[in-house]
Parts: structure tokens; C-alpha cells; sequence
């Protein structure tokens, strides 16, 4: 196995009595598609809050490239190359798909004091970010709103915002979910070629999918790992199969 | 549709060059008053129409920037534009650093209460203290001038010069925060209106952002300021109150947040419905605020909004910009 690129020890989140991670350890490494499954409530997307940044970890530790980051801020981890996707569509509605797009390539590059040059001449900002809407599958939707989108196109564009700013990591929270069968085979298609220069961390509720994809699935329940290892492992373990995926992959 | 727009500017233009020759000097000095009050609105209008940040303290600024040239006009004669304009931005800029640095950790209406508080703040400095000579304010011997050598090209004691001064500051700000607005940074200050999590989550320092977004509105707004003292000769705190803070607020709605036509229209509105309803009756303001309501009822996009709103009733398209 690679090095990991991100990984965790003992992370844990409590919202008052209620511990929605409990020490939790994670590896993600570069080619590697890393899923994590778990009933509603099992602490999927707080994992994904604590390691993108957007809550702060109770206690634990989050290490990405050998660094400790788990007091950085979320846009600071963003612009180390942690990006993230939401389950909930989370776009600009008023400006266009490209525009999206752009602002999100654009991150990568702040420039707060560049105050005459237009943005749109910005050739490599504007390039990533038609990129990010090709591969998602937008590239003929560039100039409509956000907001005159389809649902399943919105959540190709929340994917497409997540390419644009280059990320190293990509933590998808139900990617998927949404999305029309014909978007979700070509957004699997995605993921696979994505796998070889990034890590990502999968939460996805479509099992065909996560089966298909997954290098290594973590098993979540209660806010603690049930259970981690390769897909057969998962599959053939009773633990979860009681826990969690009942007769579904019986 | 570009065409008739430009058409429009440029009638704008011609108009306002135009002026000052056709009426009175007395509706020459309005208009010199409205398009102060038309840089002040728009220098607000990057804060509440473009950053998202309403700030219910802008007054402050301005009045920074109309304080700067009180206290640093000399007694004996005119004070030089060539160093107190740029200090009077400077002043008002630095100060809105100071404040933007706490304020806009603020939100919603925590933040406008905390720009409220700051904006009392400075009004009671200039009000109750020796430094600010307490309600009276300043009063200058002299306006200002700009001096290259011994030829000085402006003099504003002359009402023209103080005229086209101001229109041409108008027009050079108008066209900064149109490129400013274009830019990266402009952009960002888009995007951190619609939707700020999401510029966080993407890896934008909004923190920063806001705080530049601050100082830049201080700054311009320090320039009307300076640009009013120019205009009346004189500076008191009331021109720091919360009043006027509000007035801005008002203008920027009547005319249209987040389009730069808006706050130059809005100001000319507001002076306008001000002179015409104080000379019909003495409670002008109920008949100012109906007014206000009526049309935040009737056009939520201001007056700016018309052109676009015609052209989509007439053709059925709705094209913003």
C-alpha cells in the first residue's frame, strides 16, 4: 500500500452527550478509492466535516502530507489540496456553470490584491475550469445559471467545482445520489480514472457502485469503525452483514 | 440592447458636462451634492450589493474622510489637494481596516449592529472631544486648491471646478469598481455573497476578503467625505450620524443593490424626492419613507432595474447587465 496522503488518529466529534465520530482512524493514499458505508447517523458525513475542516475535531489528530492540520481552517486545508463535495447541492445559483467553475479554480490562486486584471483573461484558470466541466460531464451547459440546471446536473456541477480547484484528496459525500443512471455509470467512470492521481474517500449509498469502485471500504456504525478492509472482506463479514447490509449482498 | 445602453451613458455624460450652464449656480451646487452622495452610495454598494456585508455605519467613514480636510486645512490659506485628498482616503481607509478587522467576523445582524456601534463611536469622538471641536465641527477659511507651480488649475472656490471635479471623480470611481468587479477579487466578493461557505469550503480566505472588501468601501467613502467638506466649506459630526448611514442605506435600495448605475441613480432620487416633498409640506419624511416602501413593494430591484425589466416584458427574455 502507497503512503497514505491523509490519515487520522482517534478522531473523534461530540455534540454534547451524543458521540457522532469516536476515535476513528483512516488511512486515505493516492490510488486508492476508499468508501466508507454506514446506516443514517453513523457519523459519514461528520467525518467528512471534521477531515475537510468544516467542524473542528473534539479531539484526535487529522495529518495530511506528515502534517498535523487538525486546528486548520477548512479554506486553508482546501488550499493544501483537500477538496470536497456535498450532499446537499451547495452552488452559486446566479452565476453560470462556468463561472462556478472558474471561482472554484480560482481558489487556488487567491490573488486578493489583483484588482485591475480581468479575471476572465486569466488563461489556466479559465482552461481548469472548462476541464472540471468536461469531465463531469457539463461541457455544454457552461453558460446557463446554476440555478436553471437539473437536479442531477447540479450535482455534476457540485463535482465539477471540486476538480476545478485541483485537489490532491477528494472527499465525495454521496456523489451519486441524484443522479440519473446514464450520469451516474459515466460519474463511476469518472471516479475510476480519477483513482490513479488522487485519494478519495467515497460515502455513497448506491452499493453497485461503491463495489465496483471501492479499493478499500470502512464500515461505519454509531460513529465507530465496524469494520475495514478489501470489498471481500466487507462482503463476506458477518458483523456488518448483521449491522448494516442485511440481505442486500447476501 | 448594448447600443441603447450606451446611448444612455453617454446622453448621461453630456448631460451632466452640459449642466452646469444651463440652470442656476444654485442647482449646480446640488448636483455637485448629489454625485457626492452618488460616490458615497456606490462606495457602499461594494459592501452591501457586491460582498454581501451591510454595514449600517458607513457614515463614519465619510466623515473621516470630511474631518481630514477640516483639521488639516490651514488657517491662512487654501489647503493643497495634492496631499490632503489622498490623506483623507488614507485616514478613512485605515480606520475601516481597524474596524474591519473585528467587524466582519460578524454576521447578519450582529454585523450591522457592531458597524452601528463603531460608526457612534467615532461620532462621539468628533462630537464630545477638544480634537473634533465638539458639535460646531470646522469651518474653513479657505477651499482647497491644486497648485502645479505657480499655475493653479483648480480652485474650488469656484462652484464650476468643484463641479467638474466631482463629476470626474464620480466617473473614475464608477469605472474602478466596474473593473475591480471584474477581477479576480471582485469576483470572489461575488461569490462570497451568494454563497460563503461554499468560497470557504473552496479554499477563499473570506476572512481577508471582507476585510479588503471594508477597506476599499472606507476609502471611497472617505473620498466623498473629502469631496463634501470641499463642497460646503464646513464639517460637523452630524455628518457621521447614524442618520446618514441610513440615508446611503436608502438611496442604494431605491436605486438598485449591486448595480453601480444603482447608487448613482439612487442618490439623485433621494436629494430630488427630498427637495420636491420638503417644499410641499414640512412632514416631507412620511411622504420620503411611502415613497421608499411603495417602490421596495412594487420594484425589490430599485430603480436601475427598470430598463432590464422593460426589456423582458417587451421581449421576453430577462437580461441582467
Amino acid at each position: 500500500m502507497n503512503e497514505p496522503l491523509l490519515w487520522t488518529t482517534g478522531l473523534s466529534k461530540r455534540f454534547g452527550g451524543l458521540r457522532a465520530v469516536n476515535d476513528v482512524a483512516i488511512r486515505l493514499a493516492q490510488g486508492q478509492i476508499h468508501a466508507v458505508l454506514g446506516p443514517n447517523g453513523a457519523g459519514k458525513s461528520t467525518l467528512i466535516n471534521l477531515l475537510s475542516g468544516d467542524m473542528a475535531a473534539t479531539s484526535g489528530t487529522v495529518l495530511y502530507k506528515a502534517c498535523d492540520i487538525t486546528r486548520a481552517s477548512a479554506d486553508r486545508r482546501a488550499r493544501l489540496g483537500i477538496g470536497r463535495s456535498y450532499q446537499k447541492t451547495n452552488i452559486f445559483p446566479a452565476f453560470s456553470a462556468m463561472e462556478n467553475c472558474r471561482l472554484a479554480a480560482q481558489s487556488r490562486a487567491p490573488r486578493i490584491l489583483h484588482w485591475f486584471s480581468d479575471a476572465l483573461a486569466d488563461a489556466p484558470t479559465c482552461a481548469a475550469a472548462e476541464r472540471a466541466l468536461h469531465d463531469a460531464g457539463l461541457a455544454d451547459c457552461g453558460t446557463q445559471p446554476a440555478s436553471a440546471l437539473s437536479h442531477g446536473e447540479q450535482r455534476q456541477l457540485e463535482i465539477a467545482m471540486v476538480l476545478a480547484t485541483r485537489p490532491d484528496v477528494l472527499l465525495l459525500d454521496e456523489p451519486l445520489a441524484g443522479m440519473g443512471a446514464e450520469e451516474a455509470s459515466r460519474m463511476v467512470d469518472l471516479l475510476r480514472r480519477l483513482r490513479d492521481h488522487h485519494a478519495i474517500l467515497l460515502v455513497e449509498h448506491d452499493m453497485d457502485a461503491v463495489f465496483a469502485l471501492a479499493d478499500v471500504i470502512t464500515v461505519m456504525v454509531n460513529g465507530q469503525v465496524l469494520e475495514s478492509g478489501p470489498p471481500e472482506q466487507i462482503r463476506a463479514s458477518t458483523a456488518v452483514r448483521e449491522a448494516y447490509l442485511g440481505s442486500e449482498v447476501a | 440592447m448594448i447600443n441603447a445602453k450606451r446611448i444612455a451613458v453617454g446622453a448621461a455624460l453630456i448631460f451632466f458636462a452640459l449642466f452646469p450652464f444651463a440652470g442656476a449656480t444654485f442647482y449646480t451646487e446640488l448636483v455637485t451634492k448629489v454625485m457626492i452622495l452618488a460616490i458615497f452610495a456606490m462606495s457602499l454598494d461594494l459592501l452591501v450589493g457586491y460582498t454581501g456585508l451591510v454595514s449600517f455605519g458607513h457614515a463614519a467613514y465619510f466623515g473621516i474622510g470630511a474631518y481630514t480636510l477640516g483639521l488639516l486645512a490651514p488657517k491662512y490659506e487654501a489647503a493643497s489637494l495634492w496631499t490632503t485628498l489622498p490623506l483623507a482616503m488614507i485616514a478613512a481607509g485605515l480606520a475601516a481596516l481597524l474596524v474591519g478587522l473585528f467587524v466582519v467576523r460578524a454576521k447578519g445582524i450582529y454585523f450591522i449592529m457592531v458597524t452601528l456601534a463603531f460608526a457612534q463611536m467615532f461620532y462621539f469622538v468628533f462630537h464630545d472631544t477638544k480634537f473634533g471641536r465638539g458639535s460646531d465641527g470646522i469651518s474653513l477659511n479657505f477651499k482647497p486648491s491644486a497648485a502645479i507651480g505657480g499655475w493653479v488649475p483648480l480652485d474650488f472656490a469656484n462652484v464650476l471646478h468643484g463641479y467638474y471635479f466631482v463629476l470626474a471623480a464620480m466617473v473614475l470611481v464608477f469605472l474602478f469598481l466596474r473593473i475591480l468587479l471584474r477581477s479576480t477579487f471582485g469576483r470572489a466578493l461575488q461569490g462570497i455573497r451568494s454563497n460563503e461557505h461554499r468560497m470557504r469550503s473552496l479554499g477563499f480566505p473570506v476572512y481577508w476578503y471582507k476585510v479588503a472588501s471594508f477597506t476599499l468601501a472606507g476609502g471611497l467613502a472617505g473620498l466623498a467625505g473629502y469631496l463634501a467638506t470641499m463642497q460646503f466649506g464646513f464639517v460637523n459630526p452630524e455628518i457621521l450620524s447614524w442618520h446618514q448611514s441610513g440615508n446611503v442605506l436608502l438611496m442604494l435600495i431605491l436605486g438598485g443593490l449591486g448595480s453601480l448605475y444603482g447608487g448613482i441613480v439612487g442618490a439623485f432620487v433621494f436629494v430630488a424626492l427630498q427637495e420636491i416633498y420638503s417644499s410641499l409640506t414640512s412632514h416631507w419624511q412620511l411622504l420620503l419613507g411611502s415613497t421608499i416602501v411603495l417602490l421596495v413593494i412594487f420594484l425589490p430591484g430599485g430603480l436601475a432595474s427598470v430598463g432590464a425589466r422593460f426589456k423582458s416584458t417587451l421581449f421576453g427574455s430577462a437580461t441582467d447587465e
